[in-house]
C-alpha cells in the first residue's frame, strides 16, 4: 500500500537507543555507535560452553587484559559492515584495474627474470602467512569480548584471506601455477621460512585474544608490512626496475596504512587503562617482537641481501617509535 | 620475452582451490590437537577434511564487489524511508508490535550467529569450511547491523524499540531466542553448524523470513522489506552451507549419523518453538494478512522441509522426532501465544489488543477446525470482563518450560482441552516442560539445561507487594509506555495524528 503523504513536520519522541544516550548524551548516534555498542549479550547468559565449562559464553577473563568497559576499544576508522565494505570494494576496483594494465601491457614479461624470481620467492609464501593471519584475526573475533574490538578483527580476517588471495593471483600472474608450488615446499622447508613458520603456528596455539592481537598486528605485521611493500617493493626492488610490482601489491601497503591507526589506537587504549595492562602488552610486545624480528631476517635477507640487517635494525627502531606514542616504552 | 597468462588457464575450480585450502599447510611445529582442540569430544569423526565440498566458490574481491552494490541500495533506501517519514506507509500502528519482537529477538540473534561462526570459522580443521563460515560470521554481523539501522528511525517515533540492548538480556519472552543462541553456542562446534546452519537457516529463516518480509511489504514497510531482500541472498549461502555441512558429516563416518539424527531433533524442536513468536505474529499482529501461520507452514515447513528430508533420506535422515507433534501444534500455537501475550501484557515492551470481529472471522476461516472451538470463546470472555470494566490480566506468570523458556501454554498434542505439562526430577530437584520434545532436550543434557537462566518468575508472582514496578525498571521497560494494551496507547495516538496529518488536506 503507497499512501500519497503531504511532507509534515512531526515530532520524533526521542533521538537515539537508550543504550547510546547513556553513553554518549542525549544526541543522534552514528551508524557506527548503533552497529557496535553493547550489541553483544551482556547478562543472564544460559550456559556455559560444552567445550570451555570453565568459561562463560563471552568470556572477559580468557585474556591478561582488563578493561572496565570493552567498548572503549574503538575503531577510529569508525568501520561497520557498511563502511568496510564499501571501502574493499573501491579498493579491489582498483585492484583489478592495476592488474589489468599489468596483464594488457604484458608488465611482468618486463621485469627482469632475476628479480622477478627473487620478488616471488618473497612473496608468495607470504600467502601462508597471511592465512596464518585470517586465523588468527578470526580468533580475536571469535573469543575477544565486546564488538567494538572483535568487529574489526572480523574485517581483519577476511582482509588477510583477500591478501593471500592476491598474493596467489600475483605469483599466477607473474610466475604460474609451478611458482606456487614453489612457493608452499620453500614454506614448509626451506630453512628461511621456519622461524615464521613456527612463528604462525605457535600463534594458532596461542588462546589469548589480546595476546594474539599483538602478536599479529603489532609484533608481526608491525614488521613485515614495511619491510616487504615499503624497502623491498617500494625500495630495492623499485629501484631495479621492478616498479610493476608495486603496482600489483598497491592494496597491501595501503592496506597496512589504514589498519595500523586501528591497531595503534586499541594498544594505546588498553595500555592507558592500567599500569598493569601496560606491562602486559609491554612483555607481549617485547617477547613476541624479538622472536618476530629474528624469524624475518632470513626473509629480509631473501629480498635485500647485505642491507638485510641494517633495514631490520631500523625497522625495529620505526616500531618502537611508533609504539612509544601509544605509550609503551621497549 | 614471452609471459602467458597462466591464471586464465586454470578452471574455476582449481583456481578456487588455489585460493583458499591450498594456502593452509600441514603444521609441524604444533599439533593439530593443539591447534584444533575441540574437534573431536562430541565424537563426530572427519577422516578427510579435503572432501568438503565448497558450496560456493567466493573469492574476497567479489565478495566486497557484490556485497558492496548491495549495502549502496540498501542504505539508498533507508534513508529515504528515514527522511520521508516512510513509517506513516504502514497499514496500521499495531503492525508496530511485530518490528518490536524483531529488534529485541531475532536481530541480537543474528550478532549471536556472526561470533558462533566466528568460533567455528577458526576451529574448523579444513580451509574449506573455516573460509565458508567466516563469510557466513561476516554477512551475519551484516544482518545485525542492517536491522537495527532500519528499525533505528521507528525508534525515534515509537514505543517499545528504545531499550532493545537492555530487554535482550533481561525480559522473559526475548529469552526464549537468548537460549536458543546461547545453547547453539554453548555447544561443540559441529552441533553449533546443525543448530544454526540447519535449525536457523532451514526452519527458522523460511519460516521467519519469507513471511514476515512478505508481511512488511503487505504493511507498507519498506524498511523492513529492504533489509529483507538485501539479506536473501546471504541467506541462500548459508542455507547451502548448513546442507553442505550436514552432508559432510554423514559422508565421513556411519557413526555420525546417530549423532547428527540426535541434533536435528533436537533443534528442529528448539526452532519450532522459537517460531512460535513467529506464528503470532503472522496470526494477529499484521494488520492486513498474507497468509496464515497454518498457511506458512503448509509451504515452507511441510513442503520445504519435506523436499530436505527427503533429500537427506539417502543419508539415513529421518526427519526429525518432534515433526508430528508440531503438525499437531499449528492450529492451536498462535492462539495460544496470544492469548499469553495479552494476558501478560503488562510485561512485554509491545502492544497487544484483543482481535475484531473481522480479525475473528478471519481466524476461524484459516482454523476451523479450532479457533471457534477453542479461542474465539476465550476471547469472547476477555472481551465481556473488559466490557463489563474488569480487564483481563494475568499477574502471576506461568511455570516456564526449563528447555525452551516459553510460558507452559501448550495444550496436549492429542488433546486440545488439556494444558500440556511435563516435569522430571534431577539430582532432587524438579524440571517443567512445555512437552516431550523440550524434557527430551533436557534429559539428554541435564548439566547444561539446569544452568539456564530463567528470567525472574518470581517478580511476577506477587505485584500487589510491590516487586513489579522495580522489576519494569530493571528489565527498562516503561510502565504506561511500551506495555499494555494498543488502544489508546501513545503508539496509537501518535500514529492516528501523524497519519492524519499526512493524508489530510489543511
Ligand atoms: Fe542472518
Ligand atoms: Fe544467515
Ligand atoms: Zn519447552
Amino acid at each position: 500500500m503507497q499512501i500519497d503523504l503531504r511532507t509534515v513536520t512531526i515530532e520524533p519522541q526521542r533521538v537515539a537507543f537508550d543504550h547510546l544516550i547513556r553513553r554518549f548524551g542525549n544526541k543522534p548516534a552514528s551508524r557506527y555507535q548503533e552497529g557496535t555498542y553493547d550489541i553483544q549479550a551482556a547478562e543472564n547468559l544460559h550456559y556455559r560452553p560444552t567445550w570451555a565449562p570453565d568459561q562463560e559464553l563471552y568470556d572477559k577473563g580468557i585474556t591478561r587484559i582488563v578493561m572496565r568497559d570493552w567498548y572503549d576499544l574503538k575503531d577510529p576508522r569508525q568501520f561497520f559492515y557498511n563502511t568496510y565494505t564499501l571501502t574493499r570494494a573501491r579498493q579491489q576496483d582498483a585492484v583489478e584495474a592495476n592488474y589489468k594494465f599489468i596483464e594488457g601491457k604484458g608488465l611482468a614479461g618486463m621485469i627482469a627474470p632475476d628479480l622477478r624470481e627473487k620478488a616471488l620467492s618473497v612473496l608468495v609464501p607470504l600467502r601462508h602467512v597471511a592465512w596464518g593471519a585470517n586465523q588468527n584475526h578470526t580468533f580475536v573475533c571469535g573469543y575477544g569480548y565486546g564488538a567494538a574490538f572483535t568487529q574489526p578483527s572480523i574485517y581483519q580476517a577476511l582482509d588477510n584471506l583477500g591478501i593471500a588471495q592476491y598474493l596467489s593471483r600475483i605469483g599466477l600472474m607473474l610466475g604460474g601455477l609451478d611458482t606456487l608450488t614453489q612457493g608452499k615446499e620453500a614454506w614448509i622447508g626451506d630453512p628461511a621460512w621456519q622461524d615464521l613458520r613456527r612463528y604462525v603456528e605457535d600463534c594458532l596455539v596461542t588462546r589469548d585474544p589480546f595476546e594474539l592481537f599483538i602478536a599479529q598486528n603489532v609484533a608481526l605485521d608491525g614488521l613485515l608490512y614495511p619491510l616487504v611493500y615499503g624497502d623491498m617493493v617500494d625500495g630495492a626492488w623499485a629501484s631495479e626496475g621492478g616498479s610493476t610490482i608495486a603496482l600489483a601489491t598497491q592494496f597491501m601497503s595501503d592496506w597496512f596504512d589504514e589498519t595500523r591507526k586501528w591497531v595503534d589506537a586499541v594498544v594505546k587504549t588498553a595500555a592507558a587503562e592500567s599500569a598493569a595492562n601496560k606491562d602486559v602488552l609491554t612483555g607481549w610486545i617485547a617477547s613476541w617482537g624479538e622472536r618476530a624480528a629474528r624469524a624475518l631476517l632470513p626473509v629480509a635477507r631473501l629480498g635485500l641481501g647485505d642491507q638485510a640487517e641494517a633495514v631490520m635494525d631500523e625497522r625495529r627502531a620505526d616500531l618502537a617509535a611508533r609504539l612509544a606514542k601509544t605509550g609503551i616504552k621497549l | 620475452m614471452d609471459m602467458k597468462a597462466p591464471e586464465k588457464k586454470l578452471g574455476i575450480k582449481e583456481k578456487y582451490r588455489l585460493l583458499t585450502r591450498d594456502l593452509a599447510w600441514q603444521p609441524t611445529y604444533r599439533s593439530e590437537k593443539e591447534i584444533y582442540p575441540y574437534l573431536d569430544y562430541e565424537g563426530i569423526k572427519i577422516h578427510d577434511w579435503d572432501k568438503w565440498e565448497d558450496p560456493f566458490r567466493l573469492t574476497m574481491d567479489a565478495y566486497w564487489k557484490y556485497q558492496g552494490e548491495k549495502e549502496r541500495k540498501f542504505y539508498a533506501i533507508i534513508d529515504a524511508h528515514a527522511q520521508n517519514n516512510g513509517h506513516l506507509n504502514i497499514t496500521d500502528g499495531r503492525y508496530l508490535s511485530a518490528l518490536k519482537i524483531f529488534l529485541q529477538a531475532i536481530s541480537p540473534g543474528e550478532y549471536a550467529a556472526h561470533k558462533g561462526f566466528a568460533r567455528v570459522g577458526r576451529e574448523f580443521a579444513g580451509a574449506g569450511t573455516q573460509v565458508a563460515c567466516q563469510m557466513q560470521a561476516l554477512d551475519e554481523m551484516r544482518h545485525a547491523q542492517t536491522q537495527i539501522h532500519a528499525l533505528s528511525n521507528y525508534n525515534k517515533y515509537y514505543s517499545g524499540f528504545h531499550a532493545f540492548a537492555e530487554t535482550r538480556d533481561r525480559i522473559w519472552y526475548t529469552s526464549v531466542a537468548r537460549s536458543f543462541f546461547d545453547d547453539s553456542m554453548a555447544s561443540g562446534p559441529f552441533e553449533f553448524l546443525i543448530a544454526i546452519g540447519f535449525s536457523f537457516e532451514y526452519v527458522l529463516t523460511n519460516l521467519l523470513f519469507v513471511p514476515f518480509m512478505s508481511g512488511a511489504a503487505y504493511n507498507g514497510d519498506m524498511a523492513t522489506v529492504t533489509f529483507g531482500f538485501s539479506a536473501q541472498s546471504d541467506e541462500a549461502r548459508h542455507m547451502t552451507l548448513g546442507l553442505e555441512c550436514i552432508k559432510f558429516m554423514l559422508e565421513q563416518d556411519p557413526d555420525n549419523l546417530p549423532i547428527v539424527q540426535k541434533w536435528i531433533d533436537k533443534w528442529f524442536w528448539r526452532g519450532f518453538r522459537v517460531l512460535g513468536l513467529v506464528s503470532t505474529m503472522m496470526d494477529y499482529m499484521l494488520p492486513k494478512r498474507v497468509m496464515s501461520w497454518r498457511e506458512a507452514w503448509e509451504i515452507y515447513g511441510v513442503e520445504n522441509g519435506g523436499a530436505l528430508f527427503k533429500d537427506l533420506a539417502f543419508y539415513g535422515i529421518r526427519p526429525p522426532k518432534g515433526w508430528e507433534d508440531a503438525g499437531k501444534a499449528i492450529d492451536h500455537m498462535s492462539h495460544q501465544f496470544m492469548l499469553g501475550f495479552y494476558q501478560w501484557r503488562f510485561g512485554t515492551a509491545f502492544h497487544s489488543w484483543i482481535p475484531s470481529d473481522q480479525d475473528m472471522d478471519w481466524l476461524s476461516q484459516k482454523y476451523p477446525t479450532t479457533f471457534d472451538k477453542y479461542y474465539r470463546p476465550r476471547w469472547d470472555y476477555i472481551k465481556r470482563a473488559e466490557a463489563e470494566g474488569k480487564p483481563f490480566k494475568n499477574f502471576g506468570l506461568a511455570k516456564l518450560c526449563q528447555c525452551c523458556q516459553l510460558p507452559c501454554v501448550f495444550t496436549e498434542p492429542d488433546d486440545a482441552s488439556v494444558l500440556c505439562h511435563r516435569q522430571t526430577t534431577h539430582k532432587g530437584e524438579i524440571y517443567h516442560f512445555c512437552s516431550d520434545g523440550c524434557q527430551e532436550i533436557f534429559e539428554d543434557e541435564p548439566e547444561k539445561y539446569v544452568q539456564a537462566w530463567l528470567p525472574m518468575p518470581q517478580l511476577f508472582q506477587d505485584p500487589v507487594n510491590g516487586d513489579l514496578a522495580a522489576w519494569m525498571d530493571w528489565a527498562h521497560l516503561t510502565d504506561g509506555l511500551d506495555n499494555g494494551e494498543y488502544q489508546g496507547s501513545s503508539d496509537q495516538r501518535n500514529f492516528d495524528r501523524w497519519r492524519g496529518l499526512a493524508t489530510s488536506n489543511t
